[in-house]
C-alpha cells in the first residue's frame, strides 16, 4: 500500500552566527526503500536522531525529499503532496496546534477539517473519546492535561474521520500502561474492522516487539534491517544478554571480573554483556560466588531483544533505545 | 504482534496488495472552504477566549490610558476625533496584527502547521478562520474604547454604528498583515518583533494628530492600512459626516484586507510544505 524507493533528504549546513554555532549538513534519510503492506502495523525503530521523523514527514507530504519516490495506494506523494491529507491521518511528535483547545473541540475540529459534516464529526468525536476513556476530561483544555493525557487526546483527534493509513510518530510517549493499551486496542479494532494500516515510529524496543508486524531498523538515516521482530531476533539467537548491577563499583580486584570489563557496555553501575550461552553460565557462576558476589547488587539473564539486534547490526548509538 | 493476524483482514488484505499504480485508491473528499473556515473560526475563538482575555484588557486599558493622556494635549475638534478613532482602532491593531503575528510565528516554529497541513483543508480556511476569530475578538475592547472616548471628549455617539464596518474591514487588513508577517518571518522572535513594531506604528501614526507631524511621517501614515480605518471612523464623528469619504476609506481597508489575506494564504501554503 505504501512503496518508498531511494528516499533521500539532506538538511543543509547552517553557517554559525554570533552565539549560534554552525551545524554541518545532515543526511537525515539516506537512500531509504520500504514496502508497507495493507493491514500491517509497520514500525520504524531507531535511536534519537536516526531520521525517523524526517522519513515520515516525507511520507506525509510535509517535506519534499531531495530524491526518491513515495507511492501510497497508487498515488505519487512526492509529486502530489496535497493528496497525502486525503489518504492518511498523521500524529506528529509535536502538537502545538491543538494545545489551547479542549479535548472535545480538538477532536471535533480535526474531524471537520478532515471533511466530515458537523453531525458526523460530533458523533465520531463522542465515540472515539469514549473508546479511549477520555470522556471524563473531554471539556478540559489539552494544555492543562498531563503529558500522557495530552498525547492520548491528540491520538483521539487522529482517529476522528476514518483513514486507511495512520502515521503515528511516537504516539505513546509519556503514557501509562492503561493509556497504551487503549491506543493499541483502538488500532487493532480499526485494523480488524477496516483493514487500517499503521506506520509507527518508536524507539521503545518492548513496544516494537509486542505490537509490530514488521519493523525497519533505522540508523543514521539508513535502513539497516527490515523483518518481523522474531525474524530479526533470530539473527542474534546464539547470544544471551547478561546485565550486572554493582553496589558501588565493579570489583576489579577479582580477575574474572576485570577480564570482562573490555566486553561490557557500561552505564553507571550497570554492565551489559552479550555472550554465548556457556560463557554466560560461567559469568553467572563467577559473580554469584566469592568476592564478586559481595559487590553485586542485581543481575539478569535474558534472551536477546531488538536492542541487541540493533547493536549486532552495527547500530552506532550505544544507549539510544529504551526498554520500558 | 497484534491480536489480529494480518491474513484474516477484510478483503484478503495482503493478497490484493501490490497492484501498483494501475488502480490508485479513491481519495477521501477535501474539506470544503466554508464549513472548515467556520470550524477553524470556532476553535480559534475558543482559544482566544481562554488565553487572550487578559491581553484584551491590556489593549483596552492602553487605549483608554492614551486618550486620558491626550486630553491635556489636543484642543477638541478634529484632533479629538482623531485621537478617539485612533485609540479604538489601536485595539484592533493590538490583537489582530500583533497577537496574530505572534500566534502564526510560534505555530510555524513549533511545527504546529503540520497539523493543518496533513488535513485536507483549504489554506484560505485556516488563515481566514484565524484572522476572523482574532478580529471579532477585538469587538468588545474597541466598542468600550470608543464609548469611553466619546464620553471623555464629548463627541456624539450617533454614528458609532460605523464600527460595524470599521472593525471587520480594519480587522481584515490588520489581521492579514499580522498573519503574513507571522508566517513569513524566518524565526518566531522576528514575528513577535514585527507584530510589536506594526502595533507601535499604528499607535504613533494613528493616534497622534497628523497635522503636527513631519512630511515623512505623514507619508508612512498613508501607507499603514489602519490609517484608513481611523480616518473613516474619525469622519463619522463630524456634525455632517461626508459618507462618500467614509466609504472611500473603508474601501481602501477592504482592498488592503483582500490583498494581505491573499498574501497570508500564500505564505501559509509556502510554510506548510518545506
Ligand atoms: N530542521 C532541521 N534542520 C537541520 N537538521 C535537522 C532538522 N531536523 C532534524 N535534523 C537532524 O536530522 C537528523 C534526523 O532527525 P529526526 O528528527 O528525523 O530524528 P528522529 O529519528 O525522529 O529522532 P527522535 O527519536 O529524537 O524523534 C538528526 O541528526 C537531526 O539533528
Ligand atoms: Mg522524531
Amino acid at each position: 500500500m505504501c512503496a518508498v524507493r531511494g528516499l533521500t533528504k539532506t538538511y543543509p549546513a547552517v553557517r554559525g552566527r554570533r552565539g549560534v554555532p554552525a551545524t554541518p549538513e545532515v543526511r537525515a534519510t539516506d537512500d531509504v526503500s520500504l514496502d508497507i503492506r495493507r493491514g500491517e502495523i509497520f514500525g520504524l525503530l531507531g535511536p534519537n536522531g536516526a531520521g525517523k521523523s524526517t522519513l515520515v514527514r516525507q511520507l506525509t507530504g510535509l517535506m519534499r525529499p531531495d530524491g526518491g519516490s513515495v507511492q501510497i495506494l497508487g498515488h505519487d506523494i512526492v509529486r502530489h503532496p496535497e493528496r497525502a491529507a486525503r489518504i492518511l491521518a498523521y500524529l506528529g511528535q509535536e502538537s502545538s496546534a491543538l494545545d489551547e483547545l479542549t479535548v472535545s473541540l480538538a477532536a471535533e475540529t480535526t474531524g471537520r477539517l478532515r471533511g466530515l459534516e458537523v453531525r458526523r464529526a460530533r458523533a465520531e468525536r463522542d465515540a472515539v473519546l469514549e473508546e479511549l476513556g477520555l470522556t471524563p476530561i473531554a471539556s478540559r483544555p489539552i494544555k492543562k492535561l498531563s503529558g500522557g493525557q495530552r498525547r492520548l487526546a491528540c491520538f483521539a483527534a487522529v482517529l476522528v474521520g476514518e483513514r486507511p493509513l495512520l502515521v503515528l510518530d511516537e504516539p505513546t510517549t509519556g503514557m501509562d500502561p492503561v493509556a497504551r493499551r487503549a491506543v493499541w486496542a483502538a488500532v487493532d479494532r480499526r485494523r480488524a474492522e477496516l483493514g487500517t494500516t499503521v506506520l509507527l515510529v518508536t524507539h521503545n524496543v518492548i513496544e516494537a516487539e509486542t505490537v509490530l508486524d514488521r519493523v525497519a531498523v533505522l540508523d543514521r538515516g539508513r535502513v539497516i534491517a527490515c523483518d518481523t521482530p522474531s525474524g530479526l531476533k533470530e539473527k542474534v539467537a546464539g547470544e544471551v544478554r547478561v546485565d550486572l548491577v554493582w553496589r558501588e563499583t565493579a570489583p576489579l580486584n577479582v580477575p574474572e571480573v576485570a577480564a570482562l570489563r573490555d566486553r561490557a557496555a557500561e552505564s553507571g553501575r550497570r554492565w551489559t554483556l552479550r555472550l554465548a550461552p556457556e560463557e554466560a553460565r560461567a559469568v553467572v557462576a563467577t559473580v554469584t560466588g566469592g568476592a564478586a558476589f559481595a559487590a553485586l547488587d542485581d543481575f539478569t539473564l535474558a534472551t536477546p531483544s531488538l536492542e541487541d539486534v540493533y547493536l549486532a547490526l552495527g547500530g552506532a548509538a550505544r544507549q539510544g533505545l529504551v526498554r520500558a | 504482534m497484534s491480536v489480529v493476524p494480518a491474513d484474516v483482514l477484510p478483503g484478503g488484505a495482503l493478497a490484493v496488495e501490490e497492484q501498483g499504480a494501475v488502480g490508485a485508491a479513491e481519495l477521501a473528499p477535501k474539506a470544503r472552504l466554508w464549513p472548515s473556515l467556520v470550524a477553524v473560526y470556532r476553535a480559534q475563538l475558543s482559544r482566544a477566549r481562554v488565553a487572550r482575555i487578559p491581553l484584551l484588557f491590556v489593549a483596552t486599558f492602553q487605549s483608554i490610558g492614551i486618550m486620558i493622556l491626550m486630553r491635556g494635549v489636543v484642543d477638541g475638534g478634529g484632533e479629538a476625533r482623531a485621537v478617539v478613532a485612533g485609540s479604538a482602532v489601536l485595539v484592533v491593531a493590538f490583537v489582530a496584527l500583533n497577537l496574530l503575528a505572534q500566534y502564526f510565528g510560534q505555530l510555524r516554529a513549533s511545527g504546529g502547521l503540520d497539523h493543518y497541513a496533513t488535513l485536507p483543508v483549504p489554506p484560505a480556511a485556516v488563515v481566514l478562520g484565524a484572522a476572523g476569530a482574532y478580529a471579532s475578538f477585538t469587538v468588545p475592547g474597541t466598542v468600550v474604547t470608543a464609548v469611553t472616548g466619546c464620553l471623555l471628549f464629548g463627541l456624539p455617539m450617533t454614528h458609532l454604528w460605523v464600527l460595524v464596518a470599521v472593525i471587520p474591514l480594519a480587522g481584515a487588513a490588520l489581521a492579514g498583515l499580522g498573519a503574513a508577517l507571522g508566517l513569513l518571518a524566518p524565526r518566531p522572535e522576528f514575528a513577535t518583533l514585527l507584530g510589536q513594531l506594526g502595533m507601535s506604528a499604528a499607535l504613533l501614526l494613528g493616534v497622534l494628530p497628523a497635522e503636527r507631524m513631519p512630511e515623512v511621517v505623514r507619508l508612512a501614515r498613508d501607507l499603514l492600512p489602519s490609517t484608513y480605518g481611523v480616518e473613516a471612523f474619525a469622519r463619522s464623528f463630524g456634525d455632517r459626516p461626508d459618507w462618500a469619504f467614509v466609504l472611500g476609506d473603508l474601501a481602501v481597508c477592504a482592498v488592503v484586507g483582500v490583498i494581505s489575506l491573499a498574501v497570508a494564504t500564500w505564505a501559509y501554503r509556502r510554510a506548510a510544505v518545506r
